[in-house]
Order: structure tokens, then sequence, then C-alpha cells
């Protein structure tokens, strides 16, 4: 924890008003100004409003930014979002706490099984359980496994973004191997509607030790593979390092949280200063950088695999024997085989999937560190068997708005690394 | 009582229950507590809401509600504002000038509650199209039949 004060957050208040980085124009005012613009009589001199996206390729998916240059200095701009809005929280009012992970996992499809597990630790805070330490272990394990394949992502497409098509292909096969290991496990490669209230959805099938062993042992060498390439090269720091800076106090002011805080030099991760599940019996490391800029950020997320590795290996001895899901007749459904023998099983079976289960009036926000920072479920209940709202607090939605502040006075040249250092996934911006 | 407010708790979370007028005051209050981050800001619509409301007293429920998230990095504590805003006047100061963070989330909350954020630079619909009828997140807005709109496909560059 850095030592910073209400009075630097303050001066950091004063330079975000006054640095004008955000473009204040409508959609339509954008397109209307698209072009070349003579100097105006308000003192504005020769500009040029600009379109990037919604459909370019460096954008990671439709983000869309209005780009007012002056020569090719980017002085203000604008993302817009919106491409992708599905009105996912509007789908959760409609659907009962056990169909809640579903739709869910498809906001941040890069990490499905963070936002099913902020789902459901505030479901369970709203009945009062506590889920088995197997299922908690399992969760936690998973997570991990989700937040190496999140970052092997954002290595594959920064690389990318910059022209390094041979880290794209190495980011792409160690996540495609990491996923192979979430395939045994859940069945699917993404959105896999695993964690759920009350537990998980099956336990640790034969032989995942092995497994992920064998994944495992190669990627501390891959991850060296990684430095190689990448970290000590001289285009690739050329292109990144002094880019996009932002200071801690700007970040907090923003309300900025992950890995571009944590690259301010700030420590505040959730999984060590908030711990929710078991994190605080495992021995891992905050990174934190010490410039801000886009490199660290690199340098953070590639860092963190490493730690995310360790922890792995330790969750894979302390892992305990037990149950994977609460035995609460309430929550859970019977055992598959039970639903044959007996009438009762399969009414309670039934009742469960058709109705779902009551959950106590009142509120509950529950929040977990994802790999993009953190990402909060806010969820009311009204005493039924659904939520009367549900509200996710995405951190890529928050973080964006730090793009027109790390892209000020920067070159055109660079929007693309900024963009990719900052990792949105627009998923989970537009909801 | 915090700062002249009222306090309750659910799930074992603190909130805290200030009136439209002293809500500027507050937060500017609990910033100097150290509360810094701002990590969220929605909305909430009771309508239809039959279960007991959860408010201490002092407290009128109306039908709309504002609930910021803060953040206490430092004493690792987090607190939630929870303002309650009437159905004729549905408006609220806005928190950008101490959260510069919280724009998109009055912006969100304008485009699908309708609640409008007063002093917030640029209050303008954020993820439904600009010409857009309506807040979606409201409960008296039907689900589904909506016909498909695109936007006039004009200066295609």
């Amino acid at each position: 924890m850095s030592a910073t004060d209400l009075e630097a957050l303050d001066s950091a208040l004063q330079r975000l008003g006054e640095d004008g980085a955000v473009l204040r124009l409508s959609e339509t005012e954008a397109e209307q100004q698209s072009g070349y613009q003579p100097p105006t009589a308000e003192g504005l001199g020769e500009r040029m409003i600009m379109n990037m996206g919604p459909q370019h390729p460096s954008t990671h998916g439709v983000l869309r930014l209005v780009l007012e240059l002056d020569g090719e200095l980017i002085t203000r701009s604008k993302p817009v979002i919106g491409y992708l809005h599905t009105g996912m929280e509007k789908t959760g009012e409609e659907l009962s706490y056990l169909q809640g992970p579903t739709n869910v996992t498809r906001m941040d499809y890069a990490s499905p099984l963070f936002t099913e597990l902020a789902f459901s630790l505030a479901v369970e805070q709203l009945l009062g359980i506590e889920v088995p330490q197997r299922a908690q272990w399992i969760r936690m394990l998973l997570c991990e496994v989700n937040r190496l394949t999140s970052h092997m992502l954002f290595m594959a497409t920064n690389g990318m973004d910059l022209g390094a098509v041979g880290m794209m292909l190495y980011g792409w096969r160690e996540r495609e191997e990491l996923l192979r290991f979430l395939e045994m496990v859940t069945g699917l490669r993404m959105n896999h509607n695993f964690i759920r209230p009350g537990g998980v959805a099956a336990d640790l099938p034969d032989g995942w030790q092995q497994e992920l062993a064998e994944i495992l042992e190669p990627l501390p060498d891959r991850l060296e593979e990684f430095d190689t390439l990448m970290t000590g090269q001289p285009i690739w720091r050329e292109r990144l390092q002094g880019v996009g800076v932002i200071t801690t106090e700007e970040a907090l002011a923003l309300g900025v949280t992950g890995p571009i805080l944590r690259a301010t030099g700030y420590a505040w991760d959730l999984r060590r200063d908030i711990p929710y599940l078991n994190y605080d019996q495992l021995d891992f490391d905050v990174l934190v950088g010490s410039y801000g800029d886009s490199f660290d950020r690199y340098a953070i997320r590639l860092n963190e695999m490493r730690e995310s590795i360790r922890m792995i290996t330790q969750m894979v001895d302390k892992m305990p024997a037990g149950d994977y899901r609460i035995q609460d007749k309430k929550v859970t459904p019977p055992p598959r085989a039970r639903i044959d023998e007996s009438m009762e099983a399969l009414i309670h079976h039934f009742k469960i999937f058709t109705e779902g289960f009551k959950v106590p009036e009142g509120e509950a926000y529950a929040a977990v560190e994802s790999p993009r920072g953190e990402l909060g479920v806010y969820i009311v209940s009204d005493g039924s068997s659904k939520p009367h709202r549900m509200h996710v607090r995405a951190p890529s939605f928050v973080n964006l708005q730090s793009l027109p502040h790390l892209m000020k006075d920067s070159l055109l040249a660079d929007t693309v690394a900024i963009i990719s250092s900052v990792d949105p996934i627009m998923g989970e911006v537009d909801r | 009582m915090l700062h002249d407010s009222p306090t309750s708790e659910s799930a074992g979370q603190p909130c805290v229950h200030p009136d439209r007028d002293s809500y500027l005051d507050l937060v500017a209050k609990l910033r100097e507590d150290g509360y810094w981050l701002c990590t969220d800001l929605t909305g909430v619509d009771y309508l239809g809401y039959e279960a007991p409301r959860n408010l201490p007293e002092g407290v009128d429920p109306q039908r709309f509600e504002i609930v910021a998230n803060l953040l206490d990095p430092s004493a690792r504590r987090r607190i939630r504002v929870r303002v309650q805003v009437p159905e004729g006047d549905a408006s609220i100061a806005s928190i950008t000038g101490m959260h510069p963070g919280v724009d998109f989330h009055e912006r969100e909350t304008w485009d699908l509650f309708g609640i409008h954020f007063e002093g917030h630079p640029h209050l303008t619909r954020i993820l439904m199209p600009d010409e857009w009828e309506g807040h979606p997140l409201r409960k008296d807005y039907a689900v589904g039949n909506i016909p498909v709109q695109f936007k006039a496909a004009g200066n295609s560059r």
C-alpha cells in the first residue's frame, strides 16, 4: 500500500478536470463533424474528428472511439459503447437464481468463472449459507486457471495488436491447453455455468491432478519464452514504455482497479486485501508496477501468471476431501442417481429446476478480483425465486473511462497499444 | 447515525441512507473519512416490490433508489449509500465532481432508469441508441415485442 492522501487525490481531480481529455460530443454531432474542422471562433485550432471502430480490428470487439486529432496527436477522445448491449441485467430479473449463472457467465467471455463466482457469492450472502470447503477450493482452483487463460488471451492480443504475430500464436496455444483442463472439469471451454449458488456443478473428475500437472509443467518455461520474445525486446519496449501513463491518484479518482491500478504502484488486490473464499490461506504476492505505463501493465499481467501458477500448485496440495456442494435440500437438487429410484427425489428435482429456490429479501454486494479488476454483483431480492434487481459492476466498463486520459497528447499509432493494455472485454462493458 | 444520516445493515454490509439534499455532503464527508473509491453506482426500481423495504426509521420509501458503493482502501472497508428518489421528480445531484469515475455509471442509470443527474457534464444515453424511447430497466417497461431498430445508415465511412 503506497502512501497517498486526500490532498494528492484532490490535485488529481483538478488535473483530470483540466486536462480536457474527454470529448463531449453526442453520436449525431460526431457524425456531423467528422473529418477536417477549420479553426473555430472559440479558439480551437485546426482539428480532425475521426471515428475509430466499432469494426476496427484493434478495438477488441465493438468499441468505438471518437478521436479529436491535432495533426497526429490525440487531443480529446470519447469511447462510445453499447454496440454489444444485450440487456443482461433485465434478463437477470426474469431468470431464477439457479439459472442466473448461465446469464452472467456470458458477460466477460474471457473470464466467465469470475462473474459466476461473484453472482454465487452474492446469493449465498443473502441465503446466509456457507459452502463446503472442497467447493471453495474447487472454485479458487478454477478461477486461477481461468485467470491464466484470460491473461494468455491478453498476451496474444496485445502482441498481435503491435505486430508480434509470434506472440499471438504462442499465447493462443497455451490458452488452448489451459482451456482443455477447464473443458475436462466443466464440459465447456467457456461459458461454463459451473459455479452455482450453493457450490459447484460437479466434483473434479478422476485424474485431474495429473492432467493439471501435465499442463502446468511446461508453463514456466513458456513464460520465459514470452520474456525472451517480448520483455527485453527493444522494439516492444519502445512501443510501450512511457505510453499511456496514469498516476495512482488519477486511477483512484476514476475508480480504476485491477492491473491498471497496480501498475501505478498501488498494491490493491481484493484477494489479499478483502479476502473471499480461502485466499487468505495461500502464499502469493501482489505485484505492482512503478510507472503506470502500458509496459508496466503488460509486465504485471505476465508476472501475475507466475503467481497464479504458484497458487495453483499450493491448491493442488491443499485440496480437501468432502462435498462439492452444500447439502441443504432447499438449495441443492438431489443426486442424479436418486431420481430414478425415488418419487420424492424426482419431485424435488423438478421443483428446484422449475420454480427455483427462494432467497430471503434484502440486498447484497459481493466483489471478487477478476483479471481486469473489481467485479461486483449487487442483488436485490424480494423473497421470491428471482432477483428483483441484478446489477453487475463490470471492471472493463469502469476502466474504459481512463482511455481518454491515457491517450491525451499521445500519437495516433499509440492508441492501439493503449486500448490493448487496458484489456477491455466488450461483452462485459455493454452487458 | 453516520454524519446525521440513518444507517442500516443488510447481509452484514453497512448502508447509510441520506436524503437527496444531504447526499452530496455525505459523500464528500465519507471521502474525507477515507472512502476514496466509488466503485459502483446504480439504480433500483422498487415498483411492484412487495417485501418490506429494509429502511431505517425516518426514511420514506420511494419508487427509485440510487445505490452507490464506496470503498476505503486503507481501512479495507465498504459502505453503501442508498438514496430514495421519488417517481414524480426523478433527479439527484451528480457526484462526478468528487468521483469522476462514476461518469459512465450515472449515464447508464439515466439511460436505463431515466433518473436525471444534476451537474453531470454530459448526461446522454450510453448503452441504448440516442433516439431510443423509454428506459428499459424500469419495471413497467415491457419485456419483449420490441421492434428491432437499426440506425439509419448514413455516412458509412
